[in-house]
């Protein structure tokens, strides 16, 4: 590790327009050595755009982009010390294991007991020693997803960079290979950058993610900041799951809005200044509501309503249930305590649900 | 299984006629033909006196080494022309260029070999286009011969073949993921790397199915050296031409057909050697 401080990845008002459209806008971020990063968004957020202006296949319209503090502007792919993990893994077909690590070595002028040597070593370290001969069509899917790495890894990059490589794979060993993927982040101790448009994926892994949506950053936080902070309705809603709703604050009192859902709830939020008559949108999450048999068990909840069960999602730990408000009509998800009691509800059974102000989030709607 | 239907044999009957009757037995005829020789009128008696002459004839043999030396080459220029188009068109062009490029390949095919090698004599002749353009600018005092060598009929070999090497290359190239020659770049390969270590070896399966095809088009090409190429360029298919229509020696013109064939079949099996490729895969399109 270097002594200086200056981050390993830092943009600056990166920039990319494809004739009229803007895919990237004004982004800035900077990544701390060693530590993993994601960026998370949906589909044709820009997110690609980023990642292949960094390998250096895409120039910037505007902005400049720094490793280890220098800028890395106008310097051809094959010279930047960054590497990139591509979706489909892009393993050279025609060339066994070993010859697709050596790859990069071969090309930096290594002598061959030193490719051999280094080849071997980082064979070990994905632990999969001795397949060195075997052709990348003969590996199964993980072990492809940690050949494309230690590929990468043999030429220690200063970044490395992973454009949704669990994409392909089944969801078990997605599952498998996301802690695999943050033990070998450690182990090789290297700044990931990871982008995804998995939630799932990001938050497991990532030491800080950045939300894009539509070319820009809504929000770059630790998952739980994302998660329990969001700081736009985009992140509230894209993160996690909620109930959604919009509305109209119609009075604010101190620190306490009151908002009236379109259905017709009525809803305490912080007020986070919010004014009377603001267009809002309204998540709450389902594991924040609290459900109980009457109304006594809801007295220190900001907003509290009798309702019925109309469905139950029985999945394990995951359990939901779907419950509807007599009054609005509207449709709320409840997570399924694991705890006493609740096992046994059925449709048509009714309960009390509430929650308190604070996991209220209500963002007002820019554009409208 | 309890043997197979009348259908079966329905549908297998035009290839069996088709290998048998023109395959097969003209090529036993032809071997019969070529192991004999005439004594007297219509009297025959088996000997290699064919292939003997093949062999002890310089002009017979200068020309059949001449013909497969020329044909070899015209393929390797052919393939060096042909790789370029072939990678633009099928990894930097994209969408509508890339469907009319590759019609742009293709639309000289439409018309018969004879009215374009006929276009190239318009083109090259003594009181032809580029002659005349020449003297124009000022840069020939005198008309100029271009007809009637061998630079004019490799032009027009390779001219007749190129879609025969475009066509597979731009498909197995096709084949090749964008993203495999990007890690490429990324793990630090140059462009001269990247094409040799990636690129070509990937595209080897149509390089050599194209190589095979040209080269087999030339060696047995007819129209083209006789159309271009000079008195020197005597082609050996003109050759058995010769020995069948003019001479009438069906005997020695047939010995000639087997020599083509044998030096075809060799070098074929030769440029798969040395490529480690097979048959199968190469005419499987590479895949």
């Amino acid at each position: 590790m270097s002594a200086d401080s200056a981050p390993d990845l830092e943009c600056r008002g990166l920039t990319k327009r494809f004739g009229d459209i803007t895919a990237v806008k004004d982004v800035d971020f900077s990544v701390p050595a060693g530590s993993f990063f994601s960026i998370l968004g949906p589909s044709g957020c820009g997110k690609t755009t980023i990642m292949r202006m960094i390998a250096g296949f895409l120039e910037p319209s505007s902005g400049d982009i720094l490793i280890r503090g220098r800028s890395v502007l106008g310097v051809p792919p094959n010279k930047r010390p960054v590497n990139m993990v591509f979706q489909h893994l892009a393993l050279f077909p025609m060339m066994n294991v070993a010859e697709n690590i050596g790859y990069g070595l071969r090309r930096q002028g290594v002598a061959k007991a030193e490719i051999t040597r280094r080849t071997g070593e980082v064979l070990e370290r994905i632990s999969l020693p001795g397949i060195g001969a075997r052709k990348v069509s003969e590996l199964s899917g993980g072990q492809r997803q940690r050949v494309a790495i230690a590929r990468c890894m043999v030429l220690e990059p200063e970044v490395l960079l992973l454009d949704e490589p669990l994409g392909a794979l089944d969801l078990k060993l997605r599952e498998k290979m996301k802690i695999e993927l943050k033990s070998l982040q450690a182990e090789f101790d290297t700044t990931f950058v990871y982008i995804t448009h998995d939630q799932g994926e990001a938050l497991v892994m990532s030491d800080a993610v950045a939300v894009m949506n539509a070319g820009r950053f809504e929000q770059i936080g630790a998952a739980r900041d994302l998660y329990y902070r969001p700081a736009t309705a985009f992140v509230a809603g894209f993160v996690g799951e909620a109930n959604r709703w919009s509305g109209r604050v119609t009075r604010v009192e101190g620190d306490t809005a009151e908002v009236q859902t379109d259905a017709g709830l009525t809803l305490r939020a912080p007020a986070d200044g919010l004014k009377t008559n603001d267009k809002v949108s309204v998540f709450v999450r389902p594991e924040a509501i609290s459900i109980g048999p009457d109304a006594a068990a809801m007295q220190d909840q900001a907003f509290g309503t009798k309702v019925q069960v109309t469905a139950m999602l029985f999945n394990g730990a995951n359990s939901r249930v779907l419950v509807r408000d007599p009054q609005s009509g509207s449709e709320i998800d409840v997570a399924l305590p694991q705890s006493a009691g609740f096992a046994n509800l059925d449709k048509g059974a009714e309960v009390q649900i509430g929650w308190t102000r604070e996991q209220t989030l209500c963002f007002a709607d820019t554009a409208s | 299984m309890t043997g197979r239907g009348l259908g079966f044999y329905l549908l297998l009957a035009p290839l069996v006629l088709w290998l048998g009757l023109l395959i097969i037995l003209p090529h036993i005829d032809m071997a019969i033909v070529s192991l004999r020789t005439r004594v007297a009128p219509r009297e025959y008696v088996p000997s290699l006196d064919n292939y003997a002459a093949f062999i002890t004839e310089p002009l017979y043999i200068v020309t059949f080494l001449r013909t497969a030396i020329m044909s070899v080459l015209a393929t390797v220029i052919t393939l060096i022309i042909a790789f370029p188009i072939s990678y633009y068109i099928a990894k930097i062009a994209k969408g509508r260029s890339q469907a009319a490029l590759f019609l742009m390949c293709l639309i000289p095919f439409w018309v018969s070999e004879l009215v374009r090698t006929f276009g190239w004599i318009i083109l090259l002749r003594e009181t032809g286009v580029i002659s005349g353009f020449l003297q124009w600018l000022g840069l020939a005092d005198q008309p100029i011969e271009m007809l009637y060598n061998d630079a004019a009929m490799m032009l027009g070999l390779v001219y007749t073949s190129m879609l025969f090497m475009v066509v597979p290359l731009t498909t197995t190239l096709e084949s090749l993921d964008d993203a495999v020659i990007e890690a490429g770049y990324d793990l630090g390969g140059s462009g001269f790397s990247v094409l040799r270590e990636i690129v070509i070896p990937h595209a080897m399966p149509g390089i050599v199915s194209g190589c095979i095809v040209v080269f087999m088009l030339s060696l047995g090409n007819y129209l083209t050296p006789t159309m271009l190429g000079g008195k020197g360029s005597l082609w050996f298919t003109e050759l058995i031409y010769s020995q069948f229509i003019v001479r009438f020696n069906w005997e020695l013109g047939a010995a000639f057909g087997f020599c083509l064939l044998g030096a075809s079949s060799l070098i074929v099996w030769s440029i798969l050697r040395l490529t480690g490729q097979t048959l199968e895969r190469t005419m499987g399109e590479g895949k």
